[in-house]
Protein backbone atom coordinates (compact mmCIF):
# COMPACT_ATOMS: atom_id res chain seq x y z
CA UNK A 1 0.00 0.00 0.00
CA UNK A 2 2.72 2.38 1.04
CA UNK A 3 4.83 1.38 -1.94
CA UNK A 4 1.94 2.01 -4.24
CA UNK A 5 1.54 5.57 -2.94
CA UNK A 6 5.26 6.24 -3.30
CA UNK A 7 5.35 4.95 -6.87
CA UNK A 8 2.35 7.03 -7.64
CA UNK A 9 3.95 10.11 -6.20
CA UNK A 10 7.13 9.56 -8.30
CA UNK A 11 5.01 9.09 -11.36
CA UNK A 12 3.12 12.22 -10.54
CA UNK A 13 6.38 14.16 -10.04
CA UNK A 14 7.74 12.86 -13.31
CA UNK A 15 4.52 13.73 -14.98
CA UNK A 16 4.56 17.26 -13.71
CA UNK A 17 8.24 17.59 -14.65
CA UNK A 18 7.49 16.53 -18.20
CA UNK A 19 4.55 18.86 -18.24
CA UNK A 20 6.77 21.71 -17.12
CA UNK A 21 9.35 20.91 -19.81
CA UNK A 22 6.60 20.76 -22.36
CA UNK A 23 5.26 24.09 -21.22
CA UNK A 24 8.68 25.68 -21.34
CA UNK A 25 9.38 24.23 -24.74
CA UNK A 26 6.08 25.49 -25.95
CA UNK A 27 6.48 28.98 -24.59
CA UNK A 28 10.09 29.33 -25.77
CA UNK A 29 9.92 27.86 -29.23
CA UNK A 30 6.35 27.27 -30.40
CA UNK A 31 4.32 30.17 -29.07
CA UNK A 32 4.31 33.11 -31.45
CA UNK A 33 6.63 31.08 -33.70
CA UNK A 34 9.54 31.95 -31.46
CA UNK A 35 11.68 29.18 -33.01
CA UNK A 36 11.93 31.49 -36.00
CA UNK A 37 14.35 33.66 -34.00
CA UNK A 38 16.73 30.71 -34.00
CA UNK A 39 16.14 29.75 -37.62
CA UNK A 40 16.57 33.27 -38.93
CA UNK A 41 19.45 33.86 -36.54
CA UNK A 42 21.23 30.76 -37.73
CA UNK A 43 20.74 31.77 -41.34
CA UNK A 44 22.24 35.19 -40.56
CA UNK A 45 25.17 33.63 -38.70
CA UNK A 46 25.92 31.27 -41.58
CA UNK A 47 25.72 34.03 -44.18
CA UNK A 48 27.99 36.38 -42.24
CA UNK A 49 30.48 33.58 -41.62
CA UNK A 50 30.49 32.38 -45.21
CA UNK A 51 31.10 35.77 -46.80
CA UNK A 52 33.55 36.79 -44.09
CA UNK A 53 35.57 33.63 -44.75
CA UNK A 54 35.68 34.42 -48.48
CA UNK A 55 36.78 37.98 -47.80
CA UNK A 56 39.26 36.73 -45.22
CA UNK A 57 40.84 34.31 -47.66
CA UNK A 58 41.12 36.97 -50.36
CA UNK A 59 42.74 39.45 -47.96
CA UNK A 60 44.84 36.72 -46.41
CA UNK A 61 46.26 35.57 -49.75
CA UNK A 62 47.18 39.13 -50.71
CA UNK A 63 48.73 39.88 -47.33
CA UNK A 64 50.63 36.59 -47.35
CA UNK A 65 52.00 37.22 -50.84
CA UNK A 66 53.18 40.70 -49.91
CA UNK A 67 54.83 39.46 -46.73
CA UNK A 68 56.56 36.44 -48.25
CA UNK A 69 57.60 38.32 -51.39
CA UNK A 70 59.17 40.94 -49.19
CA UNK A 71 60.95 38.44 -46.99
CA UNK A 72 62.18 36.34 -49.89
CA UNK A 73 63.31 38.91 -52.38
CA UNK A 74 63.99 42.26 -50.75
CA UNK A 75 67.69 41.56 -50.19
CA UNK A 76 68.22 40.63 -53.84
CA UNK A 77 66.23 43.52 -55.32
CA UNK A 78 67.83 46.42 -57.10
CA UNK A 79 66.89 49.84 -55.70
CA UNK A 80 64.01 51.40 -57.61
CA UNK A 81 60.29 51.97 -57.72
CA UNK A 82 59.38 48.28 -57.35
CA UNK A 83 61.51 47.92 -54.27
CA UNK A 84 60.07 51.09 -52.75
CA UNK A 85 56.52 49.92 -53.37
CA UNK A 86 57.22 46.52 -51.88
CA UNK A 87 58.66 48.06 -48.73
CA UNK A 88 55.65 50.36 -48.52
CA UNK A 89 53.04 47.62 -48.95
CA UNK A 90 54.88 45.32 -46.60
CA UNK A 91 54.76 48.02 -43.92
CA UNK A 92 51.01 48.48 -44.48
CA UNK A 93 50.37 44.75 -44.25
CA UNK A 94 52.44 44.49 -41.09
CA UNK A 95 50.44 47.32 -39.55
CA UNK A 96 47.20 45.58 -40.57
CA UNK A 97 48.29 42.29 -39.00
CA UNK A 98 49.45 43.98 -35.79
CA UNK A 99 46.34 46.11 -35.28
CA UNK A 100 43.83 43.38 -36.13
CA UNK A 101 45.48 40.69 -34.07
CA UNK A 102 46.13 43.05 -31.19
CA UNK A 103 42.55 44.19 -30.59
CA UNK A 104 39.32 42.31 -29.75
CA UNK A 105 37.10 41.52 -32.68
CA UNK A 106 34.05 42.94 -30.95
CA UNK A 107 35.79 46.31 -30.62
CA UNK A 108 36.72 46.18 -34.31
CA UNK A 109 33.10 45.40 -35.14
CA UNK A 110 31.79 48.35 -33.14
CA UNK A 111 34.37 50.71 -34.59
CA UNK A 112 33.33 49.61 -38.06
CA UNK A 113 29.64 49.97 -37.34
CA UNK A 114 29.49 53.09 -35.21
CA UNK A 115 32.41 55.07 -36.67
CA UNK A 116 33.70 53.99 -40.07
CA UNK A 117 30.36 52.98 -41.55
CA UNK A 118 28.17 55.06 -39.25
CA UNK A 119 26.03 56.10 -42.21
CA UNK A 120 25.44 52.54 -43.40
CA UNK A 121 22.11 50.87 -42.73
CA UNK A 122 23.28 47.45 -43.85
CA UNK A 123 24.53 45.97 -40.60
CA UNK A 124 25.12 42.56 -42.10
CA UNK A 125 27.47 44.00 -44.74
CA UNK A 126 29.40 45.86 -42.06
CA UNK A 127 29.65 42.66 -40.04
CA UNK A 128 30.92 40.73 -43.07
CA UNK A 129 33.56 43.41 -43.60
CA UNK A 130 34.57 43.49 -39.96
CA UNK A 131 34.81 39.72 -39.53
CA UNK A 132 36.37 39.28 -42.98
CA UNK A 133 39.07 41.86 -42.28
CA UNK A 134 39.64 40.26 -38.91
CA UNK A 135 39.84 36.76 -40.33
CA UNK A 136 42.16 37.90 -43.13
CA UNK A 137 44.87 38.69 -40.61
CA UNK A 138 44.82 35.15 -39.27
CA UNK A 139 44.41 33.57 -42.71
CA UNK A 140 47.45 35.58 -43.86
CA UNK A 141 49.65 33.81 -41.34
CA UNK A 142 48.20 30.43 -42.30
CA UNK A 143 48.87 31.00 -45.99
CA UNK A 144 52.26 32.55 -45.37
CA UNK A 145 53.31 29.43 -43.53
CA UNK A 146 51.95 27.47 -46.51
CA UNK A 147 54.02 29.48 -48.97
CA UNK A 148 57.13 29.19 -46.82
CA UNK A 149 56.64 25.43 -46.61
CA UNK A 150 56.98 25.06 -50.39
CA UNK A 151 60.49 24.01 -51.34
CA UNK A 152 62.49 26.80 -52.92
CA UNK A 153 63.30 24.44 -55.78
CA UNK A 154 59.69 24.76 -56.94
CA UNK A 155 60.16 28.46 -57.17
CA UNK A 156 63.46 28.18 -59.00
CA UNK A 157 62.04 25.63 -61.44
CA UNK A 158 59.26 28.09 -62.30
CA UNK A 159 61.64 30.98 -62.73
CA UNK A 160 64.06 28.90 -64.79
CA UNK A 161 61.29 28.15 -67.29
CA UNK A 162 60.78 31.88 -67.77
CA UNK A 163 57.83 32.60 -65.50
CA UNK A 164 58.05 35.92 -63.70
CA UNK A 165 57.60 36.19 -59.96
CA UNK A 166 53.82 36.65 -60.00
CA UNK A 167 53.26 33.85 -62.54
CA UNK A 168 55.43 31.48 -60.54
CA UNK A 169 53.41 32.29 -57.44
CA UNK A 170 50.11 31.91 -59.27
CA UNK A 171 50.72 28.72 -61.27
CA UNK A 172 53.13 26.86 -59.04
CA UNK A 173 53.54 28.04 -55.45
CA UNK A 174 50.07 29.19 -54.35
CA UNK A 175 48.16 26.10 -55.59
CA UNK A 176 50.48 23.88 -53.58
CA UNK A 177 50.47 26.18 -50.57
CA UNK A 178 46.66 26.36 -50.50
CA UNK A 179 46.38 22.61 -50.75
CA UNK A 180 48.73 22.23 -47.81
CA UNK A 181 46.81 24.64 -45.60
CA UNK A 182 43.27 23.67 -46.63
CA UNK A 183 42.54 22.00 -43.28
CA UNK A 184 43.83 25.04 -41.42
CA UNK A 185 41.60 27.27 -43.56
CA UNK A 186 38.57 25.10 -42.86
CA UNK A 187 39.44 25.43 -39.20
CA UNK A 188 39.30 29.19 -39.61
CA UNK A 189 35.64 28.78 -40.61
CA UNK A 190 35.01 26.99 -37.31
CA UNK A 191 36.71 29.75 -35.36
CA UNK A 192 34.84 32.44 -37.22
CA UNK A 193 31.37 30.97 -36.85
CA UNK A 194 31.78 31.21 -33.09
CA UNK A 195 33.29 34.69 -33.24
CA UNK A 196 30.28 36.06 -35.12
CA UNK A 197 28.28 35.50 -31.93
CA UNK A 198 29.18 39.05 -30.91
CA UNK A 199 27.21 40.44 -33.87
CA UNK A 200 24.40 41.34 -31.50
CA UNK A 201 26.53 44.24 -30.26
CA UNK A 202 25.65 46.13 -33.42
CA UNK A 203 22.03 45.05 -33.47
CA UNK A 204 22.34 42.10 -35.82
CA UNK A 205 19.89 39.26 -35.25
CA UNK A 206 22.32 36.37 -35.42
CA UNK A 207 21.87 33.00 -33.75
CA UNK A 208 23.13 34.11 -30.34
CA UNK A 209 21.04 37.25 -30.38
CA UNK A 210 18.01 35.22 -31.47
CA UNK A 211 18.28 33.02 -28.40
CA UNK A 212 18.77 36.05 -26.22
CA UNK A 213 15.66 37.72 -27.62
CA UNK A 214 13.62 34.63 -26.76
CA UNK A 215 15.04 34.71 -23.25
CA UNK A 216 14.06 38.33 -22.80
CA UNK A 217 10.51 37.64 -23.99
CA UNK A 218 9.84 34.48 -21.98
CA UNK A 219 12.03 35.20 -18.96
CA UNK A 220 13.37 31.65 -19.22
CA UNK A 221 17.11 31.43 -19.79
CA UNK A 222 17.77 27.72 -19.77
CA UNK A 223 16.05 26.50 -22.91
CA UNK A 224 16.87 29.19 -25.45
CA UNK A 225 20.51 29.49 -24.42
CA UNK A 226 21.11 25.74 -24.41
CA UNK A 227 19.37 25.49 -27.75
CA UNK A 228 21.75 28.12 -29.14
CA UNK A 229 24.76 26.34 -27.68
CA UNK A 230 23.58 23.02 -29.11
CA UNK A 231 23.19 24.47 -32.59
CA UNK A 232 26.73 25.92 -32.58
CA UNK A 233 28.07 22.67 -31.24
CA UNK A 234 26.36 20.57 -33.90
CA UNK A 235 27.65 22.77 -36.72
CA UNK A 236 31.19 22.80 -35.34
CA UNK A 237 31.23 19.04 -34.78
CA UNK A 238 29.96 18.35 -38.29
CA UNK A 239 32.48 20.72 -39.77
CA UNK A 240 35.34 19.29 -37.73
CA UNK A 241 34.45 15.86 -39.07
CA UNK A 242 34.59 17.23 -42.61
CA UNK A 243 38.02 18.71 -41.92
CA UNK A 244 39.26 15.36 -40.63
CA UNK A 245 38.00 13.59 -43.74
CA UNK A 246 39.60 16.26 -45.90
CA UNK A 247 42.94 15.94 -44.10
CA UNK A 248 42.92 12.20 -44.63
CA UNK A 249 42.08 12.59 -48.32
CA UNK A 250 44.85 15.13 -48.83
CA UNK A 251 47.37 12.92 -47.08
CA UNK A 252 46.39 9.96 -49.23
CA UNK A 253 46.72 11.92 -52.47
CA UNK A 254 50.29 12.85 -51.59
CA UNK A 255 51.79 9.43 -52.27
CA UNK B 1 81.46 14.96 -80.85
CA UNK B 2 83.59 17.97 -79.97
CA UNK B 3 82.08 21.25 -81.06
CA UNK B 4 83.58 23.11 -83.92
CA UNK B 5 86.00 25.72 -82.59
CA UNK B 6 84.60 28.10 -85.15
CA UNK B 7 81.02 27.83 -83.95
CA UNK B 8 79.55 31.10 -82.74
CA UNK B 9 79.87 32.01 -79.10
CA UNK B 10 76.46 31.73 -77.47
CA UNK B 11 77.36 32.65 -73.88
CA UNK B 12 80.28 34.87 -73.04
CA UNK B 13 81.28 35.19 -69.39
CA UNK B 14 83.61 38.00 -68.47
CA UNK B 15 85.34 38.47 -65.10
CA UNK B 16 82.32 37.08 -63.25
CA UNK B 17 82.44 37.28 -59.46
CA UNK B 18 79.94 36.63 -56.73
CA UNK B 19 80.52 37.16 -53.06
CA UNK B 20 78.39 36.50 -50.05
CA UNK B 21 78.80 38.71 -47.02
CA UNK B 22 79.12 37.25 -43.57
CA UNK B 23 80.34 38.50 -40.19
CA UNK B 24 84.02 38.08 -40.95
CA UNK B 25 83.79 39.68 -44.38
CA UNK B 26 83.21 38.55 -47.95
CA UNK B 27 83.24 34.98 -49.17
CA UNK B 28 83.97 34.75 -52.87
CA UNK B 29 81.89 31.91 -54.31
CA UNK B 30 83.05 33.03 -57.77
CA UNK B 31 86.24 34.93 -58.27
CA UNK B 32 86.84 36.33 -61.74
CA UNK B 33 85.48 33.65 -64.08
CA UNK B 34 86.04 34.25 -67.79
CA UNK B 35 85.01 31.74 -70.44
CA UNK B 36 82.93 31.29 -73.60
CA UNK B 37 80.35 28.65 -74.44
CA UNK B 38 79.96 27.92 -78.16
CA UNK B 39 76.89 26.62 -79.92
CA UNK B 40 76.71 22.83 -79.88
CA UNK B 41 79.31 22.52 -77.17
CA UNK B 42 79.01 20.32 -74.07
CA UNK B 43 80.84 22.14 -71.30
CA UNK B 44 81.47 20.00 -68.25
CA UNK B 45 82.28 21.69 -64.95
CA UNK B 46 84.06 19.68 -62.28
CA UNK B 47 85.61 20.54 -58.95
CA UNK B 48 85.51 19.81 -55.22
CA UNK B 49 82.50 20.62 -53.07
CA UNK B 50 82.12 24.32 -52.39
CA UNK B 51 84.30 25.32 -55.34
CA UNK B 52 81.51 27.44 -56.86
CA UNK B 53 80.24 25.13 -59.62
CA UNK B 54 76.58 25.59 -58.76
CA UNK B 55 76.97 29.30 -58.22
CA UNK B 56 78.59 29.61 -61.66
CA UNK B 57 75.88 27.61 -63.39
CA UNK B 58 73.08 29.43 -61.59
CA UNK B 59 74.62 32.77 -62.49
CA UNK B 60 74.25 31.94 -66.18
CA UNK B 61 70.45 32.22 -65.94
CA UNK B 62 70.65 34.73 -63.08
CA UNK B 63 69.15 32.49 -60.41
CA UNK B 64 72.17 33.92 -58.60
CA UNK B 65 72.94 37.57 -59.17
CA UNK B 66 76.63 38.07 -59.86
CA UNK B 67 78.19 40.92 -57.91
CA UNK B 68 80.74 41.79 -60.60
CA UNK B 69 81.38 41.02 -64.24
CA UNK B 70 79.15 40.46 -67.24
CA UNK B 71 77.39 37.61 -69.01
CA UNK B 72 76.47 38.03 -72.66
CA UNK B 73 73.87 35.62 -74.01
CA UNK B 74 73.18 35.64 -77.74
CA UNK B 75 74.67 39.11 -78.00
CA UNK B 76 72.70 40.63 -75.10
CA UNK B 77 74.31 41.68 -71.83
CA UNK B 78 71.94 39.89 -69.46
CA UNK B 79 73.56 41.33 -66.35
CA UNK B 80 72.49 44.83 -67.28
CA UNK B 81 69.37 46.07 -65.45
CA UNK B 82 67.53 46.66 -68.73
CA UNK B 83 67.67 43.06 -69.93
CA UNK B 84 64.47 41.01 -69.80
CA UNK B 85 65.47 38.21 -67.53
CA UNK B 86 62.27 36.20 -68.04
CA UNK B 87 62.63 36.19 -71.82
CA UNK B 88 66.24 35.10 -71.53
CA UNK B 89 65.36 32.22 -69.24
CA UNK B 90 62.87 30.89 -71.78
CA UNK B 91 65.88 30.25 -74.04
CA UNK B 92 68.02 28.75 -71.28
CA UNK B 93 66.58 25.63 -69.70
CA UNK B 94 67.73 24.25 -66.37
CA UNK B 95 67.74 20.77 -64.87
CA UNK B 96 68.17 20.50 -61.11
CA UNK B 97 69.68 17.90 -58.85
CA UNK B 98 66.34 17.36 -57.14
CA UNK B 99 64.22 17.41 -60.34
CA UNK B 100 61.80 20.04 -59.04
CA UNK B 101 58.83 18.70 -60.94
CA UNK B 102 55.55 20.35 -59.96
CA UNK B 103 53.82 17.80 -57.71
CA UNK B 104 50.33 19.26 -58.17
CA UNK B 105 50.40 18.78 -61.95
CA UNK B 106 50.44 15.69 -64.14
CA UNK B 107 53.52 14.94 -66.22
CA UNK B 108 51.81 16.33 -69.30
CA UNK B 109 50.79 19.52 -67.47
CA UNK B 110 54.29 19.87 -66.03
CA UNK B 111 55.55 19.93 -69.60
CA UNK B 112 52.91 22.09 -71.24
CA UNK B 113 52.44 24.76 -68.56
CA UNK B 114 55.29 27.02 -69.65
CA UNK B 115 54.86 26.66 -73.44
CA UNK B 116 51.15 27.43 -73.15
CA UNK B 117 51.40 30.35 -70.76
CA UNK B 118 54.67 31.88 -71.98
CA UNK B 119 54.93 30.94 -75.67
CA UNK B 120 51.13 31.12 -76.06
CA UNK B 121 51.11 27.72 -77.72
CA UNK B 122 47.71 26.11 -78.15
CA UNK B 123 46.88 23.20 -75.85
CA UNK B 124 46.96 20.81 -78.83
CA UNK B 125 50.33 21.98 -80.11
CA UNK B 126 51.92 21.99 -76.68
CA UNK B 127 50.61 18.51 -75.90
CA UNK B 128 51.66 17.14 -79.28
CA UNK B 129 55.17 18.40 -78.69
CA UNK B 130 55.24 17.07 -75.12
CA UNK B 131 54.01 13.63 -76.18
CA UNK B 132 56.64 13.44 -78.89
CA UNK B 133 59.35 14.25 -76.36
CA UNK B 134 57.91 11.75 -73.88
CA UNK B 135 58.09 9.09 -76.53
CA UNK B 136 61.73 9.92 -77.19
CA UNK B 137 62.62 9.25 -73.55
CA UNK B 138 60.38 6.19 -73.32
CA UNK B 139 57.84 7.64 -70.91
CA UNK B 140 54.84 8.11 -73.16
CA UNK B 141 52.69 5.88 -70.94
CA UNK B 142 53.31 8.13 -67.91
CA UNK B 143 51.82 11.29 -69.42
CA UNK B 144 48.86 11.33 -67.03
CA UNK B 145 50.78 10.22 -63.95
CA UNK B 146 51.77 12.58 -61.14
CA UNK B 147 55.44 13.10 -60.27
CA UNK B 148 55.07 11.24 -56.97
CA UNK B 149 54.24 8.10 -58.94
CA UNK B 150 57.59 8.07 -60.78
CA UNK B 151 61.03 6.77 -59.89
CA UNK B 152 63.93 9.19 -59.51
CA UNK B 153 65.35 8.35 -62.90
CA UNK B 154 61.97 8.84 -64.53
CA UNK B 155 61.52 12.16 -62.75
CA UNK B 156 64.83 13.45 -64.02
CA UNK B 157 64.08 12.36 -67.57
CA UNK B 158 60.78 14.25 -67.30
CA UNK B 159 62.60 17.29 -65.92
CA UNK B 160 64.86 17.25 -68.99
CA UNK B 161 62.02 17.04 -71.49
CA UNK B 162 60.05 19.64 -69.56
CA UNK B 163 62.92 22.03 -70.17
CA UNK B 164 63.07 20.94 -73.83
CA UNK B 165 59.42 21.83 -74.32
CA UNK B 166 60.47 25.48 -74.32
CA UNK B 167 62.87 24.79 -77.23
CA UNK B 168 65.81 26.34 -75.38
CA UNK B 169 69.10 27.21 -77.06
CA UNK B 170 71.11 26.10 -74.02
CA UNK B 171 70.46 23.58 -71.28
CA UNK B 172 72.07 23.88 -67.84
CA UNK B 173 72.45 20.79 -65.63
CA UNK B 174 73.40 21.02 -61.94
CA UNK B 175 74.42 17.53 -60.80
CA UNK B 176 71.49 15.87 -62.57
CA UNK B 177 72.38 12.36 -61.37
CA UNK B 178 73.62 13.06 -57.84
CA UNK B 179 70.26 12.43 -56.17
CA UNK B 180 69.65 9.16 -58.03
CA UNK B 181 70.06 5.57 -56.96
CA UNK B 182 73.07 4.14 -58.83
CA UNK B 183 70.95 1.89 -61.05
CA UNK B 184 69.08 4.92 -62.39
CA UNK B 185 72.07 7.06 -63.30
CA UNK B 186 72.52 5.35 -66.64
CA UNK B 187 69.05 6.08 -68.00
CA UNK B 188 69.46 9.80 -67.34
CA UNK B 189 72.97 9.96 -68.76
CA UNK B 190 71.70 8.19 -71.89
CA UNK B 191 69.14 10.92 -72.44
CA UNK B 192 71.82 13.56 -71.96
CA UNK B 193 74.14 11.81 -74.39
CA UNK B 194 71.42 11.67 -77.01
CA UNK B 195 70.79 15.36 -76.47
CA UNK B 196 74.46 16.18 -76.90
CA UNK B 197 74.56 14.15 -80.08
CA UNK B 198 71.59 16.08 -81.43
CA UNK B 199 73.64 19.25 -81.15
CA UNK B 200 72.18 20.80 -77.99
CA UNK B 201 74.43 23.31 -76.24
CA UNK B 202 74.89 22.09 -72.69
CA UNK B 203 76.66 23.19 -69.51
CA UNK B 204 76.85 20.31 -67.05
CA UNK B 205 78.05 20.25 -63.44
CA UNK B 206 78.67 16.62 -62.64
CA UNK B 207 80.69 14.10 -60.69
CA UNK B 208 80.25 11.54 -63.48
CA UNK B 209 83.76 11.56 -64.89
CA UNK B 210 82.84 8.87 -67.41
CA UNK B 211 80.22 11.18 -68.86
CA UNK B 212 82.68 14.08 -68.93
CA UNK B 213 85.24 12.02 -70.84
CA UNK B 214 82.81 10.54 -73.28
CA UNK B 215 80.47 13.43 -74.03
CA UNK B 216 82.24 16.60 -72.95
CA UNK B 217 83.72 18.83 -75.62
CA UNK B 218 85.48 20.92 -72.98
CA UNK B 219 86.08 20.48 -69.26
CA UNK B 220 86.52 23.23 -66.68
CA UNK B 221 88.08 22.43 -63.32
CA UNK B 222 87.07 24.91 -60.62
CA UNK B 223 88.41 25.45 -57.14
CA UNK B 224 87.77 28.27 -54.66
CA UNK B 225 85.65 30.18 -57.14
CA UNK B 226 88.27 30.20 -59.90
CA UNK B 227 88.84 28.26 -63.09
CA UNK B 228 92.05 26.41 -62.31
CA UNK B 229 92.36 24.43 -65.51
CA UNK B 230 90.43 24.17 -68.73
CA UNK B 231 90.76 21.91 -71.76
CA UNK B 232 89.50 18.97 -73.75
CA UNK B 233 88.58 15.85 -71.78
CA UNK B 234 91.83 14.14 -72.75
CA UNK B 235 93.89 17.17 -71.71
CA UNK B 236 92.15 17.32 -68.35
CA UNK B 237 91.94 13.64 -67.52
CA UNK B 238 95.03 12.20 -69.22
CA UNK B 239 97.42 15.06 -68.79
CA UNK B 240 96.36 17.28 -65.86
CA UNK B 241 98.81 20.12 -65.20
CA UNK B 242 97.72 21.78 -61.96
CA UNK B 243 98.47 19.86 -58.80
CA UNK B 244 95.04 20.61 -57.30
CA UNK B 245 93.42 19.03 -60.34
CA UNK B 246 95.77 16.07 -60.06
CA UNK B 247 94.85 15.45 -56.44
CA UNK B 248 91.14 15.97 -57.20
CA UNK B 249 91.28 13.40 -59.99
CA UNK B 250 93.19 11.00 -57.79
CA UNK B 251 90.30 11.16 -55.35
CA UNK B 252 87.41 10.79 -57.77
CA UNK B 253 88.77 8.43 -60.42
N1 LIG C 1 73.45 31.70 -50.23
C1 LIG C 1 74.74 31.58 -49.83
N2 LIG C 1 75.17 32.31 -48.77
C2 LIG C 1 76.45 32.22 -48.36
N3 LIG C 1 77.39 31.45 -48.96
C3 LIG C 1 77.02 30.72 -50.01
C4 LIG C 1 75.67 30.74 -50.51
N4 LIG C 1 75.60 29.92 -51.58
C5 LIG C 1 76.83 29.41 -51.74
N5 LIG C 1 77.69 29.87 -50.81
C6 LIG C 1 79.12 29.54 -50.69
O1 LIG C 1 79.71 29.70 -51.94
C7 LIG C 1 80.66 28.67 -52.18
C8 LIG C 1 80.35 27.96 -53.49
O2 LIG C 1 79.13 27.23 -53.36
P1 LIG C 1 78.55 26.32 -54.52
O3 LIG C 1 77.24 25.80 -54.06
O4 LIG C 1 78.58 27.07 -55.78
O5 LIG C 1 79.60 25.14 -54.58
P2 LIG C 1 79.55 23.80 -55.44
O6 LIG C 1 80.84 23.74 -56.19
O7 LIG C 1 78.30 23.74 -56.23
O8 LIG C 1 79.55 22.68 -54.32
P3 LIG C 1 78.82 21.26 -54.30
O9 LIG C 1 79.66 20.31 -55.11
O10 LIG C 1 78.82 20.91 -52.86
O11 LIG C 1 77.46 21.45 -54.86
C9 LIG C 1 80.63 27.76 -50.98
O12 LIG C 1 81.70 28.12 -50.13
C10 LIG C 1 79.33 28.08 -50.33
O13 LIG C 1 79.43 27.90 -48.94
MG1 LIG D 1 76.52 22.47 -56.20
Amino acid sequence: MYNFILANRVALDLNSWFAKIKDEFYINFIAEDRYMYLVKGLWMTLRITFFAVLLGIALGVIAAIVRSTHDKTIKEMRPGLAKGLLIFFNAIVKLYLTVIRGTPVVVQLMIMYYIIFASSTNAMLVAVLAFGINSGAYVAEIIRSGIMSIDNGQFEAGRSLGFNYIQTMYYIVIPQALKNVLPALANEFIVLIKETSVSGYVGIMDLTRGGDVIRSRTFVAFMPLFAVAAIYLIIVVIFSKLVTVMERRLRNSER
Amino acid sequence: MSADKNNEVIISVNELSKHFKNKTGKIYALDGITTDIRRGEVLVIIGPSGSGKSTFLRSLNLLERPTEGTITFEGVDITSPESDINKLRQKMGMVFQHFNLFPHLTILDNMTLAPRKLLKMSKEDAEAKALELLERVGLLDRADAYPSQLSGGQKQRIAIVRALCMSPDVLLFDEPTSALDPEMVGEVLDVMKALAKSGMTMAVVTHEMGFAKEVGSRVIFMDEGKIIEEGTPSEIFDNPQNERLQSFLAKVL
